[in-house]
């Protein structure tokens, strides 16, 4: 036990990431209003459904839960239920084989509620784009709020495009 | 090749040692018989459609034996294509074997099992994605997915079904755990969710345009892929990549192998409820990954190798950033390693758990670290290795037990070893050129990588516009799921995650 509080107090505290929102990875305009968007701003929760990835998103949405980059620390968590969420982060060209499922999930997901698409495959169906097995990008099939282009994305972008969908749009001019 | 002396084996060219052989549908259960026998191992299964060539249809399946990759052809008819199971010679080959007939419409006859596996409801029955009429773009209105579960009936037998979509961000696939009180009497597993057409997709691609598909097969395995099919391209060009190429390719690979295992060790201190583990390890996997994006421009080193080389050269500052890397990694993974061997509590959950006996991995052909963890001492980087393996020693770990407590001990192993290796490579650095121009070539190519998880097979077929005819990536998860079947039986339910993370297989690998 000692060595154990030896190496939490060695390590200190990693976290070094600051994100910010960019209006930029919005699909569709923000819709909810300012008192909703305020309660998710200090609890979000999140179900992340992998429709199709090919597990490389997956790594990151787990690295912005670490440390380095402490997703939690802004009030965001990972839940076990589509039932229990206010978000959907989705990842991958939607497989065919995964269009029930994920509208399913969709449909279980309390209003209001927003959809995040990660990832090139989510955005645009990517390197696997639309075919007999591929329904393409996650906005063929379930409405999307706003989407993270990378291959992967970074868990900054990802952190970005979470915290996007839950803050006001800014007026242009 | 001792294998099958009345073969008549033709070497394939390449960074692999590798022969093929042609034979016919009647031999293929003998000639694997006696293969099995000598200890060959099954790697993959797979068919053509060459009927457009007036050539029917081919069974393809690779075997590793004593002497290197056996690949054997076999061709059958244009109508209602055939061939003799090899399952009871390899269990492994079942599932590739139904799954070859949901793509393709090949059949194995004299199967203990002939239900669907791939397919569910995007394509329906009669329809065979793969073959050479059937468009890609091709869809069809989604059916209902009808699979007989195997039952399992008795007083106080209960079903559990979980997924496809799972509580944590896991890859979708779905388990029908049958169960008395907590303890599971059996698990059967139904993957298939992520099928994305990949092999279908390829067909017609240039060389260069699927290695970045081929590079997403299975992301967190990318370097392995890139390399197996950068070897198959190349043995088709009958190029060898230059020296600096294939040693920053070996970096590459050590450098997955540790990330992917730092991240492991840490879900596994996680699931028995050292969160401690995850946060400390996973800071460990990070500072891993911020080298790989300042050296090689991508945190996972995504499309890094490509046919012919590598794309880009590690900068001059490289060779410290690595010594440095290795450094630092070595002494935090020794504290915490000693740290979970001390630990009553993990030990107690690790030790037992989720046990694959020497015996039931070796008839199974279970593969990869946890085929090692079981006892079974095969790594392709010891047994058979490839440019620069061949001139350093590869210290390969195994142990015993075949239990959560092995899979975690011979991932610590590897981890050190790879630091170690990558250390040894530093210091017989390569200079000159890290890419050459492919030229134009037609034939038929395979690559073998022994990536983190296990063996990766990438095996391509190039027309003579230097097309691709046919393409097909192997994951090792295919030989490791059944497995995994096995190990959680007589375990309780809350310790199947943790039995899960401990072989971390792939889905999307395996799915295609």
């Amino acid at each position: 036990m000692y060595t154990l509080l030896k190496q939490i107090a060695r390590s200190g505290i990693v976290t070094d990431v600051e994100v910010q929102v960019d209006d930029a990875l919005r699909v569709t305009k923000q819709g909810l209003d300012d008192a909703i968007l305020r309660r998710f701003g200090r609890s979000l929760s999140i179900r992340h459904v992998d429709a199709g990835s090919c597990n490389g998103c997956e790594l990151e949405i787990h690295m912005a839960q670490t440390a380095h980059y402490n997703v939690e620390g802004l009030g965001i968590k990972f839940v076990a239920s589509p039932r229990h969420a206010d978000m959907l982060l989705v990842t991958g060209p939607v497989s065919r084989h995964m269009e029930v499922a994920l509208k399913r999930t969709y449909e279980a997901t309390p209003d209001p509620k927003l959809v995040v698409a990660i990832g090139d495959c989510g955005c645009t169906g990517g390197v696997f784009g639309e075919s007999y097995a591929s329904c393409g990008r996650v906005s063929n099939v379930i409405p999307v709020d706003v989407a993270v282009p990378g291959c992967p994305p970074t868990p900054e972008a990802i952190m970005q495009g979470i915290l996007t969908a839950i803050t006001r749009e800014r007026t242009i001019g | 090749m001792h294998t099958a002396p009345n073969l008549q084996l033709q070497s394939i060219p390449g960074a692999v040692q590798a022969a093929q052989a042609e034979i016919a549908p009647e031999q293929l259960h003998e000639v694997c018989a006696q293969a099995q026998a000598q200890g060959a191992r099954l790697l993959a299964l797979w068919g053509c459609d060459d009927t457009d060539q007036g050539r029917g249809f081919a069974l393809r399946v690779a075997l590793l034996t004593g002497t290197g990759l056996l690949c054997l052809r076999v061709a059958l008819g244009p109508d209602h294509p055939h061939y003799p199971s090899i399952a009871d010679v390899f269990p492994a080959a079942g599932r590739m074997q139904r799954a070859t007939y949901d793509l393709l419409g090949v059949h194995a006859q004299g199967s203990s099992d002939s239900r669907k596996w791939l397919r569910h409801g995007a394509w329906p029955g009669g329809v065979f994605p793969l073959r050479k009429g059937q468009a890609l773009g091709a869809a069809f209105e989604p059916g209902a997915d009808h699979y007989p579960f195997v039952r399992v009936e008795g007083e106080g037998v209960h079903e559990i079904p979980v997924g496809p979509v799972h509580a944590g961000t896991i890859e979708p696939g779905h388990f029908r755990f049958s169960i008395v009180g907590e303890s599971v009497l059996r698990l059967e597993e139904r993957l298939g969710y992520k099928h994305k057409g990949i092999e279908k997709l390829a067909e017609g691609m240039a060389i260069e345009q699927a290695a970045r598909l081929v590079g997403r097969v299975s992301g967190d395995s990318t370097v392995a892929y890139a390399w197996a099919y950068a070897q198959a391209a190349e043995s088709i060009a009958r190029l060898q990549a230059p020296p600096r190429a294939v040693w920053l390719r070996a970096i590459a690979l050590e450098l997955e192998r540790i990330h992917n295992h730092l991240g492991d060790l840490g879900y596994l201190g996680n699931d028995v409820a050292l969160s401690f583990g995850f946060f400390q390890f996973w800071r460990l996997k990070e500072l891993a990954l911020r080298v790989n994006a300042q050296l090689f421009g991508h945190r996972y080193l995504m499309d890094l190798i490509v046919p012919g080389g590598v794309a880009l050269d590690m900068p001059p500052e490289g060779p410290q950033r690595l010594f440095e890397l290795c450094g630092l990694l070595e002494s935090e993974v020794r504290t915490l390693r000693a740290i979970y061997d001390e630990h009553a509590g993990v030990q107690d959950r690790f030790m037992g758990a989720g046990r694959v006996a020497p015996e039931l991995a070796q008839s199974m052909g279970l593969t990869g670290f946890a085929g090692r963890a079981s006892g079974l001492a095969a790594d392709l980087r010891v047994d058979h290795p490839c440019a620069p393996y061949d001139r350093f020693e590869v210290r390969m770990a195994t142990h015993g037990e075949g239990d959560v407590a092995a899979r975690v001990s011979v991932r610590f192993d590897e981890v050190l070893e790879s630091l170690r290796l990558i250390r040894v490579l530093l210091g017989q650095a390569q200079a000159g050129p890290v890419r050459q121009p492919l030229d134009d070539a037609g034939g038929f190519g395979v690559g073998l990588i022994e990536g983190w998880r296990g063996e990766v097979l990438v095996a391509v077929e190039v027309d003579a516009h230097t097309r691709i005819r046919r393409l097909h990536p192997h994951d090792p998860s295919w030989q490791n799921w059944p497995l995994l079947e096995r190990a959680v039986m007589d375990n309780i339910v809350p310790d199947f995650p943790l039995i899960n993370k401990s072989f971390n297989l792939s889905y999307s690998g395996h799915d295609l």
